[in-house]
């Protein structure tokens, strides 16, 4: 062999885990989830936590409340389809709503940059107003701070909800089982593909807007026509592969989902391919997904499509018998793989 | 969209996987050449569809995967400095250095961003007068004439701010060093559709010629890969070894001579490490003569940097072909996509991420008491 075989099968090591914060422990994926169960569970531990949901579930004289929170860092503040006013309330509520509560309040609180423009903080107080009413909560405590230019990103914001479950509603993971249907609203992926591409070094123009919606009414409907929904989740940050991860670890069953059958537009389908995106792990932002018993399942999608926020709704799965808590996809040419959750930074400051 | 969806229709797919299986006699090993390739095979669990008797092999066509260690440390350094902006392509960022990566480096204070093509550095540079942007230039032929104009249009804006660190390497080299290193019998070769695009397929003949291997061109959506392999497999039974081209959408012969001419405008051949490999002779590219003023290792003075690397990693027996990602002791346990020892495990294109993200068989490595019943 000559010297152009100066073969060499190595690759360096880096030091193991990390010891800094990284903008991956934001992604909502392994990152994310690492952090969670390293330092904040075992920390927190009690039984309310433990359950693991989008809200805390707890009873206070017979009446059973749900209670959660969530910040808001968005960049940038305005974008096609919205704004963190706007996402920072359809958050919360749909948080609230995926427990099957019907959301009532909402606490508000701003950190805000020094110089920030009066004109887009009323903007954005004007888009919560008309998003609340919307939604029908009320923002009934709140707090503003203000830090020193370059300390914060123009604006944070955090918003609390509080709800209420009524009577026979019974949201339970455990409940899953072997044949449940899997429902998803809608189109995916619009949320995190209007937030880049609205970025200002981000040089492709489209039409596609954040789904930002508010859940609540929709669901509302859908749990008058059915007793038997077993879960449901809003695949938010690390999309409908890592929603559906959770749903599968969360309820220790595993998933059998048609690629075909995952509605997504013809536009963000197209930004993926350029760019190598893969809409699965894309964040959206006013879909759900719903685990419900196979015989209602065709009636919850009725009712759903006949909501606009739910018109593209599609059976997209359903649960199969396998223990290994995973999530199987049949790809449109037949095969069937494996579908798994995201992993480090995508797109950071989605929400 | 309808364009590509043809490429993924269930129904050719079916044809295509009944003539494979109905022509192949004997045992085969096709490399696919590119990581996007790979990424597809996997996505799409084509080797399901394939007789036992066809092996495919991936190789070294990953840009972020092949980018060796000391361009990365070079990056970092440069990164650290005052009044620097480095830019680079999302992949690049959690790609192992000597020390540690990009990603990391960011939150020591490293400042950096991630764009998607090199001209928005150049009007990154241009909005920022007072900040020195260097472009962290990776990949094949692909990316290299996109990098090359970007270098044209600086010295056009009379620029004096912005400048590349050049880490471009060239693929036909490379294929020549798996065909004659003997370590991987690889009987057919399926080139990559995007490079192709660029350069067209004329630096194909002469090395099927010589060495005996059928080389198809070949595109990235599961049809056209499994019709490439079809067309591999029906010239190594008729005992043929010719270049052909599956991927006449988009690839002509010459390629796209407009982006060859701006390509060699800018840069000239040279040596160049790939990671995991080696030093592969005439296999990179570097800034000629009269675009020096835009090298950022000669800007900064780090055009020699000393790296070292640990043994733990077989990323080079992975981007060879030789090993498949599963077969590394550390696969799925201390090397996963959070925590990679190598690049074949950060870029999306990557054998070993794709294997990890897409093939089951990393996730019963530990499990094997499980079986999937469906």
């Amino acid at each position: 062999m000559n010297d152009k075989f100066n073969i060499n099968f190595s690759c360096p090591v880096q030091s193991n885990e990390y010891d800094k914060i990284l903008m991956a422990h934001g992604g909502g994926g392994t990152y994310s989830k690492k952090l969670l169960e390293q330092f904040i569970y075992p920390l927190f531990d009690n039984n309310i936590l433990s359950q693991r949901l989008d809200s805390g579930i707890f009873e206070i004289s017979n009446s059973k409340l749900a209670f959660t929170t969530d910040s808001f860092v968005v960049s940038p503040i305005f974008f096609p389809g919205g704004d963190i006013g706007k996402l920072a309330v359809n958050g919360t509520i749909n948080d609230l709503t995926v427990v099957g509560a019907k959301p009532l309040f909402i606490s508000l609180s701003l950190i805000i940059e020094e110089g920030f423009p009066i004109e887009d903080f009323q903007k954005i107080l004007f888009s919560i107003k008309s998003s609340t009413e919307k939604a029908n909560v009320k923002v009934i405590t709140g707090d503003t701070k203000v830090v020193e230019k370059g300390n914060c990103d123009k604006i944070f914001i955090n918003t609390a909800g509080i709800g209420i479950i009524e009577t026979g509603i019974d949201i339970n993971p455990a409940k899953c089982k072997i044949g449940d249907k899997i429902i998803l609203s809608g189109s995916i992926a619009e949320h995190g593909i209007a937030i880049l591409t609205s970025r200002n070094n981000f040089e492709i123009e489209t039409d596609i807007k954040s789904d930002t919606s508010a859940l609540n009414h929709l669901v509302e409907k859908i749990l008058n026509v059915s007793k038997n929904i077993h879960m449901m989740r809003d695949p938010t940050r690390g999309g409908l592969s890592s929603c559906l991860n959770e749903i599968a670890q969360t309820a220790s069953v595993s998933m059998l989902i048609y690629e075909d059958k995952i509605p997504v537009k013809e536009e963000v389908k197209s930004i993926c391919e350029l760019l190598g995106l893969d809409p699965l792990y894309i964040a959206n932002e006013g879909k759900i997904v719903v685990i419900v018993e196979p015989d209602d399942a065709d009636a919850v999608l009725q009712t759903m499509r006949q909501d606009p926020l739910g018109q593209d709704a599609q059976i997209i799965g359903e649960i199969i018998e396998d223990n290994s808590n995973l999530v199987f996809m049949k790809t449109i040419i037949g095969t069937t793989r494996i579908v798994d959750m995201i992993s480090g930074e995508q797109l950071p400051r989605i929400c | 969209m309808k364009f590509i969806d043809e490429y993924r229709n269930a129904k050719h797919t079916e044809k295509l996987a009944i003539e494979i299986k109905r022509i192949t006699k004997h045992r085969w090993q096709i490399m696919e050449i590119c990581g996007g390739q790979t990424l597809t095979i996997l996505k799409y669990k084509l080797e399901e569809l394939l007789p036992k008797q066809i092996t495919l092999i991936h190789g070294p066509g990953c840009p972020v995967c092949v980018t060796a260690t000391d361009f990365i440390d070079k990056a970092i350094t440069i990164a650290f400095n005052d009044n620097v902006i480095l830019t680079s392509y999302g992949d690049m960022l959690r790609v192992p250095g000597s020390k540690y990566n990009l990603l990391y480096a960011r939150t020591l204070g490293a400042n950096l961003r991630i764009v998607y093509s090199p001209i928005e550095s150049v009007k990154l540079a241009q909005k920022n007068p007072d900040k020195k942007i260097v472009f962290f230039a990776i990949g094949f032929e692909t990316t290299a004439p996109a990098t090359a104009s970007s270098v044209i249009e600086a010295k056009r804006l009379g620029l004096k701010n912005y400048s590349i660190l050049c880490a471009h390497v060239l693929v036909p080299p490379a294929i020549e060093l798996l065909l004659q290193s003997q370590l991987t019998k690889i009987n057919a070769i399926l080139a990559a559709g995007h490079v192709c695009t660029v350069m067209g397929y004329k630096e194909y003949l002469p090395i099927a010629k010589k060495y005996k291997v059928p080389i198809v061109v070949t595109g990235f959506e599961p049809n056209d890969i499994l019709l490439g392999i079809l067309m591999a497999i029906r010239q190594l039974e008729e005992g043929r070894y010719e270049v052909e081209n599956q991927y006449s959408r988009a690839v002509k012969e010459n390629g796209n001579l407009n982006a060859q001419k701006i390509m060699y405008e800018v840069f000239e051949i040279t040596d160049c490490n790939w990671r995991g490999i080696g030093l592969i002779k005439n296999s990179g590219l570097k800034l000629k003569k009269e675009y020096l003023d835009f090298d950022a290792e000669k800007i900064f003075h780090i055009d020699t940097i000393e790296t070292y690397q640990r043994n733990e990693c077989i990323a080079g027996l992975i981007l060879q072909g030789i090993k498949k990602p599963y077969e590394c002791s550390q696969f799925y346990k201390k090397c996963n996509p959070d925590n990679p020892l190598g690049a074949p495990m950060v870029s999306s294109e990557g054998a070993c991420s794709a294997y990890y993200r897409y093939n089951s068989i990393n996730k019963f490595i530990n499990k094997d008491e499980r079986q999937i019943q469906h």
